[in-house]
């Protein structure tokens, strides 16, 4: 490694207590920043998971999610049998079609109320989503009140566990099975038979039909027919697509006032770096003539000092980091902006948020470094030895 | 009679202390040949160290002006001096000024990255300047680890590490017992004997004003 960084970080090593507490100061704001930005990235990496590349969703035109969209029967039967849809082998189209609810659910957690989703479905979804599996219990049966959970409602609402029950619509809804939908929106819904929630809660429409392509490829030639049929007012969305559009309105609220958020902290972090390069400037005054003197010139000894500075806001990215990496192992249920249901999601770190954390903390040490590093820059030679006298 | 290495030329300077005007150097001159050693006495605020710096390049004349290996140090700019600084001038302080993270080496080596030689050849630079001060077996050594002797001997590497064309020394035995002051006195010597370097001394202590060739003494701003 060469002279000039060792030079700067063992600089550091000197003066351990304003070293590590500025270190400290700084690996805060870092934690702050990774979190919040894992925090929207879980949430998008969730919602975006939630979607299939293979699948197609068909929706009432404009409508930003499930909860606000209606279809009926006849439009529903229309999507299912375009000639772009896969068939299972009983020649039947592999499509689902759909309809979402809200329930009213009270937590485990603090009996506090959260909007849940209960998904009116087919057994089909089985094989539409062939990533979810069934972990305990079994499916429910159709024309029947029993439903399924996804892992995450089962764990986060009363009355979601297998064999326990809830109670909305005037009837008894049985939890007969549990799901794992890979930690994707899925994981925090419940679903049951789709005629049996259309009659019992009154609703004979459906909020989507979603389907499976023959080949993802013939995606735009089924969009561009559906959309153009003037019995339909649909909107054909991949559904990948469909799901990461509902992460948006939630995604930029966190990362908008977590970013808030960390430039204040950051403004602290900032002042602190400066006030320990000041003070390691003050502490080294002969050296800086020293080093002047055998030759260095002033945008040199900037260079060392800033270089310093930014060893600091290393160290600081790698305590926040590694903190904030723990966050990983934190699940948090909040309301979806875009469709007001519960979700459950994790803290997910990407190689994104590091390098955008590592950039946004060596900001920080610039700029905290700057001033202490020109005033090194200026000192005077000759003053700068008399100090050793 | 070899020619003069260092030409110092009617030199004046002045500080101001509480807007109080201090006339440091008056009209000084001072000639010193190639291979000279010379020693600059004089009580405390004579003039001498401020004379040291203006022929280091360090600080500026008012008036008058310092030609040292036919260049006008005085009219340099700030990064031409610096570059001139590492090329012509060894730098011996009283307190050694070593940087205490770095360990003997990397002191030494300090002068030398302002150079365009590799890390090989500065490797060779260092291990012999250091083997000629008779610390080769104390590079890995941190200053702390180090006696006063031995470290001002590391600063005395670091001077001679660039062969640079003068050595100043500022009070270089003002900081050690006796036997270290000998020691230090015995390789500036060495270096103006055996190496031919030219060596301009400050100091007070008379034991190391006799080994210079020349003693010059300052009082007031004036050479006498």
């Amino acid at each position: 490694m060469s002279l000039f960084l060792t030079y700067g970080l063992r600089n550091l090593f000197v003066r351990k207590l304003t070293t590590t507490m500025t270190v400290l100061g700084m690996g805060l704001v870092v934690f702050v920043f990774a979190a919040v930005l894992m925090l929207a990235h879980g949430l998008e990496e969730t919602l975006v998971d939630t979607g299939s590349p293979d699948n197609a969703i068909v929706v009432r035109a404009a409508a930003s999610a499930e909860t606000v969209s209606i279809m009926s029967r006849d439009q529903a039967g229309i999507a299912r049998t375009q000639p772009e849809v896969a068939l299972k082998a009983d020649g039947t189209p592999v499509a689902t079609n759909e309809l979402i609810v809200m329930v009213n659910l009270s937590k485990r957690k603090n009996g506090d109320a959260g909007n849940v989703i209960i998904r009116g479905t087919t057994p089909d979804i089985f094989v539409l989503r062939s990533g979810i599996k069934l972990t305990a219990g079994r499916m429910f049966t159709p024309g029947t009140s029993e439903i399924i959970v996804g892992k995450r409602a089962a764990e986060n609402f009363k009355g979601c566990a297998l064999g326990e029950h809830i109670t909305s619509a005037l009837r008894d809804w049985n939890v007969v099975g549990v799901f794992d939908a890979g930690g994707t929106g899925f994981d925090s819904e419940l679903w049951g038979d789709v005629e049996q929630i259309q009659q019992v809660f009154k609703r004979p429409i459906y909020s989507s039909v979603t389907l499976r392509l023959k080949d993802p490829a013939q995606f735009d030639a089924l969009k561009k027919r559906l959309e153009a049929d003037p019995r339909m007012t649909v909107d054909v969305k991949r559904e990948r697509q469909f799901y990461t559009e509902q992460s948006q309105a939630t995604a930029t609220f966190i990362r908008v006032i977590g970013l808030l958020v960390s430039i204040i902290f950051a403004v602290g972090a900032v002042i602190g770096a400066m006030i320990t390069m000041y003070a390691s400037v003050s502490n080294r005054t002969v050296e800086i003539g020293t080093l002047r003197a055998i030759g260095f010139s002033r945008t040199r000894i900037l260079g060392v000092f800033l270089i310093e500075s930014v060893w600091l806001s290393i160290l600081g990215w790698v305590v926040g980091v590694i903190a904030a990496s723990a966050m990983s192992l934190v699940t948090v249920s909040t309301t979806n902006w875009d469709t007001f249901a519960e979700l459950a999601f994790s803290f997910a770190l990407s190689s994104r948020i590091l390098i955008g954390s590592l950039v946004f903390s060596v900001v920080m040490g610039l700029v905290g470094g700057f001033l202490p590093a020109v005033r090194a820059s200026r000192a005077r030679i000759v003053e700068s030895l008399r100090e050793a006298a | 009679m070899a020619a003069s290495v260092v030409e110092v030329q009617n030199v004046s300077k002045q500080y101001h202390r509480d807007k109080v005007e201090i006339h440091v150097l008056s009209n000084l001159s001072l000639s010193i040949p190639e291979g000279g050693f010379v020693a600059l006495m004089g009580p405390s605020g004579s003039g001498k160290t401020t004379l040291l710096n203006l022929i280091a390049g360090i600080d500026r004349p008012d008036s008058g002006q310092v030609i040292v290996a036919g260049t006008a140090v005085h009219s340099l700019g700030e990064s031409q001096l610096a570059k001139w600084r590492t090329r012509h001038i060894g730098f011996i302080f009283q307190f050694y000024n070593l940087l205490p993270v770095l360990t003997a080496y990397g002191n030494v080596e300090l002068p030398l990255l302002l150079t365009k030689l590799s890390s090989k050849e500065r490797r060779e630079h260092v291990e012999t300047a250091l083997n000629l001060v008779g610390l080769g077996d104390r590079m890995k050594h941190y200053p702390r680890q180090l006696s006063g002797g031995q470290e001002q001997r590391v600063a005395i590497a670091r001077a001679i590490v660039t062969d640079p064309t003068v050595i100043v020394a500022d009070e270089p035995t003002g900081d050690l017992d006796k036997q270290s002051a000998t020691e230090i006195l015995d390789l500036l010597g060495r270096l103006n004997t055996e190496f031919g370097k030219t060596i301009v001394m400050v100091t007070h202590d008379p034991r190391a004003a006799e080994r210079a060739k020349v003693v010059r003494h300052l009082d007031k701003g004036e050479l006498n």
